[in-house]
């Protein structure tokens, strides 16, 4: 699991402190609205969840942390701090030096997040090609092995493939293996395996967790889905608008404290499942999408 | 036994791949039966050919005792609606829930089109004012109310649900799922959903079909879940797959 690791600052890969995502108001006069305030975490090279509903921040927060907020919307932090860099103070140049090949992100929506008339093959290889100089021939072979990881069968005729042509759970595990191709120092996995059925996402989650104890990697698990987070990660952070409400060991969650947490806890079915109806948390209108 | 649907020797081609292999089974009125297996086991193909969007089919497809032939039937259609895994992607981003709901209506030349609206938007918690609404202005579960809806309004006695939750959150989920099961205790409805997610399966079905590789391999009442006592060994192992640890094991 977690590393051994003399105490000090500089252990962590990660810290947060103090963070702010806010977005301009409905009408110029209104007040920006926040969807992060005040996030406060660290993470070592450990597995973190986040859980939380849709609208509570989840996302944004993995956003911001790579920096992949854009104006109008607004990132503020008293610190915000990867393996000893100060991530609000880097230029954009080095920015992207880091994303993709010491820090990357799973996306939600594979759909949306791959290039559409670029082949898999070329996209999973791009992201070696920036960050290693490697032969086209070593290059090939990395993304075959990596498809192959992913648990894709038949790699080399996925790998000519353009997006259309695969499905959705496919094109969720090519980005996962774009993602890791660079076997990155942190990984921000925001549902990466939402799109995937069980025995697909035990065997992602496998290669993931395998990243984490072998090389050490740092992972901020970001999802809905409470039983996975509770069986995978190390530690979670429950969110609720914008906020975390409470912090417990993954293993633990069952006996979480806070009645938002509960709830939440309350409306996931279970494999035996007696109850006629489910309690349904009461949402803010405001805060969902 | 009365069959809602009654499916035999079901197999689906795409062009040259057959993607669903001599799949026989049945739900009867009132019924809810859950496919279960992994992606590209077959199970929304099923669906898709019971809806007539999977024309390259043989075997024998029965809706309400009335076999189906392959071309679109209307007569199928208005017993029988389907609600899609994605509420973002079936609704049309430029057309108002009104227009949405009105165009079944038009289609199969039903009166009392503004009655009919509002009364189906009330039967899934819509209030009026989400009436004039583009898909855009509401949350996913408000759209998943919209799909399903649409879906209902023509009150048709057997509902093809495909992962109507998979792309909801839990406590949105959860508000779906306890429409779906009031809709079908209040109209006598009979299901035959889609999932990945056992536990769906065991809160809205009666039985479940275990599909793996475009066959099925095991029928089984939900409550073989509790015990996990399937006979197949693949429908073991996908037990097992959604068991491990979680919330689930701790709480019991």
């Amino acid at each position: 699991m977690m590393r051994e690791m003399p105490d000090g600052a500089t252990d962590d890969l990660l810290r947060v402190q103090n963070l702010v995502v806010s977005f301009p108001g409905a009408t110029r006069a209104a007040e920006r609205i926040e969807v992060v305030r005040g996030l406060s975490f660290t993470l070592a090279r450990e597995r973190l969840g986040i859980v939380g509903e849709s609208g509570s921040g989840k996302s944004m927060t993995g956003r911001a942390i790579l920096r992949l907020i854009r104006a109008p919307g607004r990132v503020a932090a008293t610190r915000l701090q990867f393996d000893g860099i100060d991530l609000l103070a880097l230029p954009e140049r080095g920015m992207r030096k880091l994303r993709g090949a010491r820090l990357s992100m799973i996306m939600q929506d594979p759909t949306f997040s791959l290039h559409p008339i670029m082949s898999v093959g070329r996209q999973i290889g791009e992201s070696l090609s920036l960050h290693e100089s490697l032969s086209r021939r070593e290059r090939k072979q990395r993304v075959r092995a990596m498809l192959e990881a992913v648990r894709i069968d038949d790699p080399d005729r996925v790998a000519k493939l353009y997006p259309h042509e695969i499905s959705g759970g496919m094109g969720q595990r090519v980005m996962i293996a774009m993602m890791l191709i660079a076997r990155p120092d942190l990984l921000i996995a925001d549902e990466p395996t939402s799109a995937l059925d069980v025995s697909v996402q035990a065997s992602v989650l496998q290669l993931i967790d395998d990243l984490v104890t072998e090389r050490g990697m740092g992972l901020v698990l970001i999802s809905h889905d409470l039983s996975l987070v509770a069986r995978f990660c190390d530690r979670i952070l429950v969110m609720h608008r914008g906020q975390v409400v409470e912090t417990c060991i993954a293993s633990e969650l069952h006996r979480a404290r806070h009645p938002y947490t509960q709830a939440l806890l309350a409306a996931v079915p279970r494999l035996h499942e007696t109850r006629d109806t489910l309690p349904v948390l009461e949402r803010d209108d405001r805060m969902s999408t | 036994m009365n069959a809602a649907l009654d499916v035999h020797e079901l197999s689906v081609r795409y062009g040259r791949t057959e993607v669903v292999s001599d799949a026989t089974f049945a739900v009867a009125e009132g019924e809810s039966v859950a496919l279960v297996g992994e992606s590209g086991s077959g199970k929304s193909t099923i669906l898709k050919a019971v809806l007539g969007l999977a024309p390259d089919w043989s075997g024998r497809i029965e809706v309400f005792g009335k076999a189906r032939g392959h071309r679109p039937d209307p007569k199928v259609a208005q017993r029988c609606q389907m609600v899609f895994q994605d509420p973002y992607g079936s609704l049309h981003p430029r057309k108002s829930v009104d227009a949405a709901l009105a165009e079944p209506l038009a289609i199969h030349g039903l009166r009392d089109r503004d009655a009919r609206i509002e009364a189906v938007l009330d039967d899934v918690g819509l209030d009026r004012r989400f009436r004039y609404r583009f898909p855009h202005q509401l949350s996913g579960g408000q759209r998943q109310r919209v799909a399903i809806a649409r879906a209902l309004i023509l009150a048709p006695r057997l509902l093809l649900l495909d992962e109507p939750t998979s792309a909801l959150d839990v406590s949105v989920q959860a508000g779906i799922l306890n429409l779906l099961k009031r809709l079908r205790a209040e109209r006598g409805l009979s299901y035959l959903l889609v999932t990945h997610d056992l536990p769906v399966a065991s809160f809205l079905c009666d039985r479940l079909a275990v599909m793996q590789r475009g066959r099925i391999v095991e029928i089984a009442p939900v409550a073989t879940l509790r015990e996990g006592d399937f006979a197949d060994p693949y429908a073991r192992q996908l037990y097992a797959a959604s068991q491990v640890g979680g919330v689930e094991g701790h709480s019991a």
